[in-house]
Protein backbone atom coordinates (compact mmCIF):
# COMPACT_ATOMS: atom_id res chain seq x y z
CA UNK A 1 0.00 0.00 0.00
CA UNK A 2 1.38 3.44 -0.85
CA UNK A 3 2.18 5.81 1.95
CA UNK A 4 -0.87 7.82 2.88
CA UNK A 5 0.80 10.67 4.59
CA UNK A 6 1.60 13.93 2.84
CA UNK A 7 4.56 14.65 5.07
CA UNK A 8 7.33 12.25 4.11
CA UNK A 9 8.27 10.04 7.08
CA UNK A 10 11.93 10.53 6.08
CA UNK A 11 11.71 14.17 7.11
CA UNK A 12 10.68 13.47 10.72
CA UNK A 13 12.83 12.08 13.52
CA UNK A 14 12.32 10.80 17.05
CA UNK A 15 14.28 12.17 19.99
CA UNK A 16 15.46 9.89 22.81
CA UNK A 17 12.39 10.55 24.95
CA UNK A 18 10.14 9.61 22.07
CA UNK A 19 12.18 6.49 21.38
CA UNK A 20 11.71 5.40 24.98
CA UNK A 21 8.00 6.31 24.96
CA UNK A 22 7.29 4.32 21.81
CA UNK A 23 9.69 1.45 22.60
CA UNK A 24 6.93 -1.20 22.64
CA UNK A 25 6.10 -0.18 19.09
CA UNK A 26 9.73 0.07 18.03
CA UNK A 27 10.63 -3.44 19.15
CA UNK A 28 7.90 -5.06 17.09
CA UNK A 29 8.70 -5.49 13.41
CA UNK A 30 5.12 -4.62 12.32
CA UNK A 31 5.74 -1.04 13.46
CA UNK A 32 9.45 -0.53 14.09
CA UNK A 33 11.23 2.77 13.55
CA UNK A 34 9.88 3.01 10.02
CA UNK A 35 6.27 2.65 11.19
CA UNK A 36 6.69 4.98 14.13
CA UNK A 37 8.02 7.68 11.82
CA UNK A 38 4.99 7.15 9.58
CA UNK A 39 2.75 7.63 12.60
CA UNK A 40 4.59 10.80 13.54
CA UNK A 41 4.32 12.16 10.00
CA UNK A 42 0.59 11.39 9.89
CA UNK A 43 -2.22 13.89 10.35
CA UNK A 44 -5.56 12.50 11.53
CA UNK A 45 -8.70 14.59 11.93
CA UNK A 46 -11.27 13.40 14.48
CA UNK A 47 -14.78 14.70 13.83
CA UNK A 48 -16.22 15.07 17.32
CA UNK A 49 -14.74 14.74 20.79
CA UNK A 50 -17.60 12.72 22.20
CA UNK A 51 -18.23 9.03 22.72
CA UNK A 52 -16.33 7.75 19.69
CA UNK A 53 -13.89 10.67 19.61
CA UNK A 54 -12.71 10.10 23.19
CA UNK A 55 -11.09 6.69 22.76
CA UNK A 56 -10.09 7.56 19.20
CA UNK A 57 -8.14 10.65 20.20
CA UNK A 58 -6.68 9.09 23.33
CA UNK A 59 -5.32 6.00 21.56
CA UNK A 60 -4.16 7.85 18.46
CA UNK A 61 -2.39 10.35 20.71
CA UNK A 62 -0.80 7.65 22.83
CA UNK A 63 0.33 5.81 19.71
CA UNK A 64 2.23 8.88 18.53
CA UNK A 65 0.15 10.23 15.65
CA UNK A 66 2.10 13.38 14.94
CA UNK A 67 -0.75 15.76 14.18
CA UNK A 68 -4.13 15.19 15.74
CA UNK A 69 -6.95 17.50 14.69
CA UNK A 70 -10.28 17.64 16.51
CA UNK A 71 -13.44 19.41 15.35
CA UNK A 72 -16.13 20.04 17.94
CA UNK A 73 -18.32 22.94 19.07
CA UNK A 74 -20.01 21.38 22.08
CA UNK A 75 -19.44 21.77 25.81
CA UNK A 76 -19.03 18.90 28.26
CA UNK A 77 -22.35 17.89 29.79
CA UNK A 78 -22.78 15.86 32.97
CA UNK A 79 -24.58 13.14 30.98
CA UNK A 80 -21.54 12.76 28.68
CA UNK A 81 -19.31 11.37 31.42
CA UNK A 82 -20.87 7.89 31.33
CA UNK A 83 -18.98 7.21 28.08
CA UNK A 84 -16.89 10.20 26.92
CA UNK A 85 -13.81 9.19 28.86
CA UNK A 86 -11.54 12.01 27.70
CA UNK A 87 -13.61 14.40 29.87
CA UNK A 88 -13.83 14.50 33.67
CA UNK A 89 -16.34 15.79 36.20
CA UNK A 90 -14.32 18.99 36.57
CA UNK A 91 -14.68 19.62 32.82
CA UNK A 92 -18.48 19.89 32.89
CA UNK A 93 -19.38 23.18 31.21
CA UNK A 94 -16.03 23.56 29.45
CA UNK A 95 -15.67 23.32 25.68
CA UNK A 96 -14.98 19.69 24.76
CA UNK A 97 -12.07 20.85 22.64
CA UNK A 98 -10.27 22.48 25.57
CA UNK A 99 -10.95 19.51 27.81
CA UNK A 100 -9.73 17.02 25.19
CA UNK A 101 -6.65 19.06 24.28
CA UNK A 102 -5.61 19.27 27.96
CA UNK A 103 -5.79 15.50 28.40
CA UNK A 104 -3.94 14.79 25.17
CA UNK A 105 -1.16 17.28 25.96
CA UNK A 106 -0.78 15.84 29.46
CA UNK A 107 -0.62 12.33 28.04
CA UNK A 108 1.78 13.03 25.19
CA UNK A 109 3.61 16.36 24.97
CA UNK A 110 5.05 15.40 21.58
CA UNK A 111 1.70 15.69 19.84
CA UNK A 112 0.78 18.56 17.59
CA UNK A 113 -2.86 19.08 18.57
CA UNK A 114 -4.99 21.23 16.29
CA UNK A 115 -8.43 22.17 17.54
CA UNK A 116 -11.23 23.56 15.41
CA UNK A 117 -14.01 25.09 17.48
CA UNK A 118 -16.68 24.98 14.83
CA UNK A 119 -19.57 22.94 13.53
CA UNK A 120 -18.38 20.98 10.51
CA UNK A 121 -20.29 22.37 7.52
CA UNK A 122 -20.38 22.40 3.76
CA UNK A 123 -18.52 25.72 3.91
CA UNK A 124 -15.51 24.54 5.90
CA UNK A 125 -15.21 20.76 5.41
CA UNK A 126 -13.17 20.66 2.19
CA UNK A 127 -10.54 23.15 3.33
CA UNK A 128 -10.26 21.41 6.67
CA UNK A 129 -9.97 17.89 5.25
CA UNK A 130 -7.26 18.95 2.79
CA UNK A 131 -4.92 19.57 5.71
CA UNK A 132 -5.17 15.97 6.98
CA UNK A 133 -4.38 12.46 5.74
CA UNK A 134 -7.23 10.52 7.34
CA UNK A 135 -10.66 11.56 8.63
CA UNK A 136 -12.14 9.65 11.58
CA UNK A 137 -15.91 10.11 11.72
CA UNK A 138 -17.19 10.13 15.28
CA UNK A 139 -20.34 12.16 14.67
CA UNK A 140 -23.82 11.37 15.89
CA UNK A 141 -26.21 12.46 13.15
CA UNK A 142 -27.09 11.68 9.55
CA UNK A 143 -26.44 15.11 7.97
CA UNK A 144 -22.84 15.13 9.25
CA UNK A 145 -22.34 11.49 8.21
CA UNK A 146 -23.18 12.35 4.60
CA UNK A 147 -21.17 15.57 4.76
CA UNK A 148 -18.08 13.73 6.04
CA UNK A 149 -18.47 11.04 3.40
CA UNK A 150 -18.88 13.40 0.47
CA UNK A 151 -16.05 15.66 1.63
CA UNK A 152 -13.80 12.58 2.00
CA UNK A 153 -14.66 11.43 -1.53
CA UNK A 154 -14.08 14.92 -2.97
CA UNK A 155 -10.75 15.39 -1.17
CA UNK A 156 -9.72 11.73 -1.59
CA UNK A 157 -9.23 11.15 2.12
CA UNK A 158 -10.10 7.81 3.72
CA UNK A 159 -13.10 7.96 6.06
CA UNK A 160 -12.60 5.76 9.12
CA UNK A 161 -16.21 5.21 10.06
CA UNK A 162 -17.85 4.16 13.31
CA UNK A 163 -21.46 4.37 14.39
CA UNK A 164 -23.38 3.21 17.42
CA UNK A 165 -26.92 2.58 18.58
CA UNK A 166 -27.68 1.37 22.10
CA UNK A 167 -25.51 -1.74 22.24
CA UNK A 168 -24.87 -2.26 18.54
CA UNK A 169 -22.14 -0.69 16.44
CA UNK A 170 -20.83 -0.54 12.88
CA UNK A 171 -17.33 0.16 11.64
CA UNK A 172 -15.71 0.36 8.22
CA UNK A 173 -13.22 2.27 6.14
CA UNK A 174 -14.88 4.26 3.36
CA UNK A 175 -13.79 6.44 0.48
CA UNK A 176 -10.43 4.87 -0.26
CA UNK A 177 -9.49 4.83 -3.91
CA UNK A 178 -10.48 1.22 -4.53
CA UNK A 179 -13.17 0.79 -1.92
CA UNK A 180 -16.80 1.80 -1.47
CA UNK A 181 -18.03 4.93 0.26
CA UNK A 182 -20.84 5.40 2.78
CA UNK A 183 -23.25 6.24 -0.04
CA UNK A 184 -22.47 2.96 -1.81
CA UNK A 185 -23.95 1.31 1.26
CA UNK A 186 -26.65 3.87 2.08
CA UNK A 187 -27.48 6.05 -0.96
CA UNK A 188 -30.16 7.88 1.04
CA UNK A 189 -30.77 8.65 4.70
CA UNK A 190 -33.90 7.33 6.37
CA UNK A 191 -36.74 9.87 6.46
CA UNK A 192 -36.85 11.61 9.85
CA UNK A 193 -40.08 9.86 10.81
CA UNK A 194 -38.34 6.48 10.63
CA UNK A 195 -35.19 7.49 12.50
CA UNK A 196 -35.25 5.94 15.97
CA UNK A 197 -36.94 8.46 18.23
CA UNK A 198 -36.06 9.65 21.68
CA UNK A 199 -38.07 6.80 23.20
CA UNK A 200 -35.32 4.59 21.82
CA UNK A 201 -32.30 6.65 22.82
CA UNK A 202 -29.46 5.71 25.07
CA UNK A 203 -26.22 3.87 24.55
CA UNK A 204 -24.27 1.36 26.56
CA UNK A 205 -21.31 3.38 27.82
CA UNK A 206 -18.66 0.88 26.74
CA UNK A 207 -19.94 0.68 23.16
CA UNK A 208 -18.37 3.89 21.81
CA UNK A 209 -15.19 2.70 23.51
CA UNK A 210 -15.29 -0.57 21.64
CA UNK A 211 -16.14 1.00 18.28
CA UNK A 212 -13.86 4.05 18.70
CA UNK A 213 -10.91 1.77 19.36
CA UNK A 214 -11.74 -0.19 16.20
CA UNK A 215 -11.63 3.14 14.33
CA UNK A 216 -8.28 4.03 15.94
CA UNK A 217 -6.95 0.60 14.96
CA UNK A 218 -8.00 1.09 11.35
CA UNK A 219 -6.47 4.59 11.19
CA UNK A 220 -3.16 3.25 12.48
CA UNK A 221 -3.21 0.33 10.03
CA UNK A 222 -3.88 2.68 7.12
CA UNK A 223 -0.92 4.82 8.15
CA UNK A 224 1.39 1.85 8.63
CA UNK A 225 0.14 0.28 5.41
CA UNK A 226 -0.07 -3.09 7.10
CA UNK A 227 -2.70 -5.68 7.88
CA UNK A 228 -6.15 -6.04 6.36
CA UNK A 229 -8.04 -2.78 6.62
CA UNK A 230 -11.87 -2.76 6.87
CA UNK A 231 -12.08 -1.53 3.27
CA UNK A 232 -15.05 -3.19 1.56
CA UNK A 233 -16.15 -4.77 4.81
CA UNK A 234 -18.75 -3.64 7.33
CA UNK A 235 -18.07 -4.88 10.84
CA UNK A 236 -21.18 -5.26 12.99
CA UNK A 237 -20.63 -5.33 16.73
CA UNK A 238 -23.31 -6.57 19.11
CA UNK A 239 -22.04 -5.92 22.62
CA UNK A 240 -24.87 -7.76 24.37
CA UNK A 241 -24.46 -10.95 22.37
CA UNK A 242 -20.72 -10.17 22.12
CA UNK A 243 -20.82 -11.16 18.47
CA UNK A 244 -18.81 -9.58 15.69
CA UNK A 245 -20.20 -10.16 12.22
CA UNK A 246 -18.77 -9.03 8.93
CA UNK A 247 -20.60 -8.11 5.73
CA UNK A 248 -19.16 -7.52 2.27
CA UNK A 249 -19.41 -4.02 0.89
CA UNK A 250 -19.05 -3.34 -2.79
CA UNK A 251 -18.24 -0.17 -4.60
CA UNK A 252 -21.46 0.81 -6.38
CA UNK A 253 -20.65 1.82 -9.97
CA UNK A 254 -23.77 4.03 -9.90
CA UNK A 255 -22.88 5.66 -6.59
CA UNK A 256 -23.74 9.39 -6.74
CA UNK A 257 -20.57 10.26 -4.83
CA UNK A 258 -17.85 7.82 -5.91
CA UNK A 259 -19.38 6.02 -8.91
CA UNK A 260 -18.36 6.24 -12.55
CA UNK A 261 -20.53 9.30 -13.24
CA UNK A 262 -20.81 11.07 -9.91
CA UNK A 263 -23.59 13.63 -9.51
CA UNK A 264 -22.20 15.00 -6.26
CA UNK A 265 -19.37 17.21 -7.41
CA UNK A 266 -19.59 19.70 -4.56
CA UNK A 267 -20.96 19.71 -1.04
CA UNK A 268 -24.71 20.21 -0.66
CA UNK A 269 -27.19 21.27 2.05
CA UNK A 270 -27.12 18.15 4.23
CA UNK A 271 -29.86 19.26 6.63
CA UNK A 272 -32.20 19.52 3.70
CA UNK A 273 -30.91 16.27 2.19
CA UNK A 274 -31.78 14.48 5.43
CA UNK A 275 -35.17 16.20 5.66
CA UNK A 276 -34.37 17.62 9.07
CA UNK A 277 -36.00 21.00 8.57
CA UNK A 278 -39.39 19.57 7.67
CA UNK A 279 -39.36 17.49 10.84
CA UNK A 280 -38.70 20.50 13.07
CA UNK A 281 -41.64 22.35 11.59
CA UNK A 282 -43.86 19.32 12.08
CA UNK A 283 -42.85 19.01 15.73
CA UNK A 284 -43.82 22.62 16.34
CA UNK A 285 -47.40 22.10 15.25
CA UNK A 286 -48.85 21.46 18.66
CA UNK A 287 -52.03 22.73 20.11
CA UNK A 288 -53.02 23.65 23.61
CA UNK A 289 -49.98 23.65 25.79
CA UNK A 290 -50.16 23.75 29.55
CA UNK A 291 -47.34 25.18 31.66
CA UNK A 292 -46.00 23.16 34.58
CA UNK A 293 -47.02 25.87 37.10
CA UNK A 294 -50.63 25.66 35.96
CA UNK A 295 -50.64 21.87 36.23
CA UNK A 296 -49.21 22.08 39.74
CA UNK A 297 -51.81 24.65 40.88
CA UNK A 298 -54.72 22.76 39.42
CA UNK A 299 -53.57 19.43 40.86
CA UNK A 300 -53.11 21.12 44.25
CA UNK A 301 -56.66 22.43 44.02
CA UNK A 302 -57.79 18.85 43.55
CA UNK A 303 -59.13 19.38 40.04
CA UNK A 304 -60.04 16.27 38.10
CA UNK A 305 -57.16 16.20 35.61
CA UNK A 306 -55.96 12.97 34.03
CA UNK A 307 -52.15 13.01 33.80
CA UNK A 308 -50.98 10.81 30.93
CA UNK A 309 -47.30 9.84 30.84
CA UNK A 310 -46.27 8.72 27.33
CA UNK A 311 -42.68 7.77 28.14
CA UNK A 312 -41.29 4.24 28.39
CA UNK A 313 -41.64 2.10 31.56
CA UNK A 314 -37.90 2.30 32.30
CA UNK A 315 -38.12 6.09 32.19
CA UNK A 316 -41.09 6.03 34.57
CA UNK A 317 -38.85 4.21 37.06
CA UNK A 318 -36.35 7.10 37.02
CA UNK A 319 -38.94 9.68 38.02
CA UNK A 320 -42.63 10.36 37.44
CA UNK A 321 -45.54 12.65 38.21
CA UNK A 322 -47.75 9.72 39.22
CA UNK A 323 -49.45 9.81 35.82
CA UNK A 324 -51.06 6.94 33.95
CA UNK A 325 -48.33 5.34 31.82
CA UNK A 326 -49.00 4.52 28.18
CA UNK A 327 -45.85 4.70 26.02
CA UNK A 328 -46.40 6.74 22.85
CA UNK A 329 -45.92 3.67 20.66
CA UNK A 330 -48.66 1.76 22.52
CA UNK A 331 -51.16 4.63 22.50
CA UNK A 332 -53.07 3.55 19.36
CA UNK A 333 -53.71 0.10 20.87
CA UNK A 334 -54.51 1.32 24.36
CA UNK A 335 -56.55 4.42 23.63
CA UNK A 336 -59.60 2.69 25.15
CA UNK A 337 -58.00 3.16 28.59
CA UNK A 338 -58.69 6.88 28.25
CA UNK A 339 -61.96 8.69 28.92
CA UNK A 340 -62.89 11.26 26.27
CA UNK A 341 -64.98 13.23 28.76
CA UNK A 342 -61.99 13.92 31.03
CA UNK A 343 -59.45 16.69 30.70
CA UNK A 344 -56.12 15.05 29.85
CA UNK A 345 -52.61 16.46 30.32
CA UNK A 346 -50.03 14.45 28.39
CA UNK A 347 -46.37 14.69 29.27
CA UNK A 348 -43.04 13.07 28.45
CA UNK A 349 -39.46 14.05 29.25
CA UNK A 350 -39.22 17.29 27.29
CA UNK A 351 -42.56 17.66 25.51
CA UNK A 352 -41.86 16.30 22.03
CA UNK A 353 -43.36 12.84 22.35
CA UNK A 354 -46.34 14.16 24.30
CA UNK A 355 -47.00 16.70 21.52
CA UNK A 356 -47.30 13.75 19.14
CA UNK A 357 -49.59 12.02 21.63
CA UNK A 358 -51.80 15.12 21.86
CA UNK A 359 -52.03 15.36 18.07
CA UNK A 360 -52.92 11.67 17.87
CA UNK A 361 -55.58 11.95 20.59
CA UNK A 362 -57.17 15.00 18.98
CA UNK A 363 -57.46 13.11 15.72
CA UNK A 364 -58.98 10.24 17.68
CA UNK A 365 -61.73 12.57 18.91
CA UNK A 366 -60.40 13.73 22.28
CA UNK A 367 -61.29 17.40 22.74
CA UNK A 368 -59.78 18.31 26.11
CA UNK A 369 -56.12 17.31 25.78
CA UNK A 370 -53.13 19.47 26.60
CA UNK A 371 -49.42 19.02 26.16
CA UNK A 372 -47.32 19.73 29.23
CA UNK A 373 -44.79 22.22 27.85
CA UNK A 374 -41.20 21.22 28.61
CA UNK A 375 -42.30 17.94 30.17
CA UNK A 376 -40.79 16.48 33.29
CA UNK A 377 -37.61 18.54 32.75
CA UNK A 378 -39.59 21.77 33.13
CA UNK A 379 -41.35 20.28 36.19
CA UNK A 380 -37.95 19.58 37.77
CA UNK A 381 -36.70 23.08 36.92
CA UNK A 382 -39.72 25.11 37.96
CA UNK A 383 -41.93 23.09 40.29
CA UNK A 384 -40.03 20.39 42.12
CA UNK A 385 -36.23 20.81 42.28
CA UNK A 386 -35.92 17.43 44.04
CA UNK A 387 -37.11 15.69 40.86
CA UNK A 388 -34.14 14.03 39.11
CA UNK A 389 -33.39 15.03 35.52
CA UNK A 390 -32.04 12.63 32.93
CA UNK B 1 -35.80 -22.41 7.93
CA UNK B 2 -33.82 -19.27 7.17
CA UNK B 3 -33.27 -16.89 10.04
CA UNK B 4 -33.74 -13.13 9.81
CA UNK B 5 -31.52 -11.04 12.08
CA UNK B 6 -33.33 -7.97 13.38
CA UNK B 7 -31.16 -4.93 14.16
CA UNK B 8 -31.61 -3.14 17.49
CA UNK B 9 -33.60 -0.16 16.17
CA UNK B 10 -36.24 -2.46 14.66
CA UNK B 11 -36.55 -5.00 17.47
CA UNK B 12 -39.33 -3.03 19.13
CA UNK B 13 -41.48 -3.77 16.07
CA UNK B 14 -40.58 -7.47 16.12
CA UNK B 15 -41.56 -8.56 19.59
CA UNK B 16 -38.13 -7.47 20.87
CA UNK B 17 -36.54 -10.54 19.29
CA UNK B 18 -32.97 -10.40 17.89
CA UNK B 19 -33.61 -13.09 15.28
CA UNK B 20 -36.71 -14.75 13.85
CA UNK B 21 -37.05 -17.94 11.84
CA UNK B 22 -39.29 -17.58 8.83
CA UNK B 23 -40.66 -19.65 5.94
CA UNK B 24 -39.72 -18.86 2.39
CA UNK B 25 -37.56 -20.00 -0.49
CA UNK B 26 -36.45 -16.53 -1.57
CA UNK B 27 -35.32 -13.44 0.30
CA UNK B 28 -38.55 -11.68 -0.74
CA UNK B 29 -40.74 -14.51 0.58
CA UNK B 30 -38.81 -14.67 3.82
CA UNK B 31 -39.23 -10.93 4.37
CA UNK B 32 -42.94 -10.96 3.56
CA UNK B 33 -43.29 -13.85 5.99
CA UNK B 34 -41.53 -11.70 8.55
CA UNK B 35 -43.78 -8.66 8.08
CA UNK B 36 -46.92 -10.79 8.17
CA UNK B 37 -45.78 -12.14 11.56
CA UNK B 38 -44.88 -8.60 12.67
CA UNK B 39 -47.01 -6.07 10.74
CA UNK B 40 -45.47 -3.07 12.55
CA UNK B 41 -42.21 -3.80 10.73
CA UNK B 42 -43.74 -3.29 7.32
CA UNK B 43 -43.47 0.49 7.06
CA UNK B 44 -39.86 0.34 8.20
CA UNK B 45 -38.87 -2.10 5.46
CA UNK B 46 -41.20 -1.29 2.57
CA UNK B 47 -42.45 1.87 0.87
CA UNK B 48 -46.19 2.38 0.43
CA UNK B 49 -45.72 1.03 -3.08
CA UNK B 50 -44.41 -2.21 -1.58
CA UNK B 51 -40.78 -1.71 -2.56
CA UNK B 52 -37.89 -2.29 -0.17
CA UNK B 53 -36.75 1.05 1.19
CA UNK B 54 -33.51 2.47 -0.18
CA UNK B 55 -31.91 2.94 3.23
CA UNK B 56 -32.54 -0.64 4.33
CA UNK B 57 -29.89 -3.06 3.24
CA UNK B 58 -30.65 -6.74 3.11
CA UNK B 59 -27.85 -9.24 3.32
CA UNK B 60 -27.94 -12.96 2.66
CA UNK B 61 -25.17 -14.32 4.86
CA UNK B 62 -22.34 -11.83 4.17
CA UNK B 63 -23.49 -10.68 0.71
CA UNK B 64 -25.67 -7.69 -0.19
CA UNK B 65 -28.72 -9.03 -2.08
CA UNK B 66 -28.50 -6.05 -4.45
CA UNK B 67 -25.48 -7.83 -5.91
CA UNK B 68 -27.25 -11.22 -5.99
CA UNK B 69 -30.75 -11.60 -7.41
CA UNK B 70 -32.24 -9.00 -5.04
CA UNK B 71 -35.52 -10.21 -3.52
CA UNK B 72 -35.58 -13.19 -5.87
CA UNK B 73 -32.36 -14.54 -4.33
CA UNK B 74 -32.91 -18.13 -3.23
CA UNK B 75 -32.53 -18.95 0.43
CA UNK B 76 -31.98 -22.33 2.05
CA UNK B 77 -32.34 -23.78 5.52
CA UNK B 78 -29.81 -22.32 7.88
CA UNK B 79 -29.18 -19.20 5.80
CA UNK B 80 -28.88 -15.93 7.66
CA UNK B 81 -30.73 -12.90 6.34
CA UNK B 82 -29.67 -9.62 7.94
CA UNK B 83 -31.46 -6.30 7.90
CA UNK B 84 -28.78 -3.62 8.12
CA UNK B 85 -30.28 -0.16 8.63
CA UNK B 86 -28.23 2.99 8.77
CA UNK B 87 -27.53 4.17 12.28
CA UNK B 88 -26.18 7.62 12.92
CA UNK B 89 -24.71 6.93 16.30
CA UNK B 90 -24.72 9.16 19.27
CA UNK B 91 -26.66 8.96 22.44
CA UNK B 92 -28.15 12.40 22.48
CA UNK B 93 -31.61 12.71 23.96
CA UNK B 94 -32.73 15.68 21.97
CA UNK B 95 -36.33 15.36 22.96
Amino acid sequence: MPTLTETQPATVTLNNDEILRYSRHLIMPEVGMEGQLKLKAAKVLCIGAGGLGSPLALYLGAAGIGTLGIVDFDVVDYTNLQRQIIHTTADVGRPKLDSAADKLKAMNPFLNIRTFNTRLSSDNALDLFKEFDIIADGTDNFPTRYLVNDACVLTRKPNVYGSIFRFEGQASVFATEAGPCYRCLYPEPPPPGLVPSCAEGGVLGILPGLVGIIQATEAIKLILGSGDPLIGRLLLVDALAMKFRELKLRKNPDCPACGKNPTITKLIDYQEFCGIRGEEVEAEVTTSEMQVEELKQRLDRGEDLFVLDVREPHEYQICNLGGHLIPLGDLPNRVSELDTSKEIVAHCRSGVRSAKAVNFLRQAGFKKVHNLAGGILAWADRVDPTMPKY
Amino acid sequence: MPKVHIPTPLRQYAGKQPAIEVQGSTVGEALSGLVSQHPDLRRHLYTEQGKLRAFVNIYLNDEDVRYLQKEATAVADGDNISIVPSIAGGAALSC
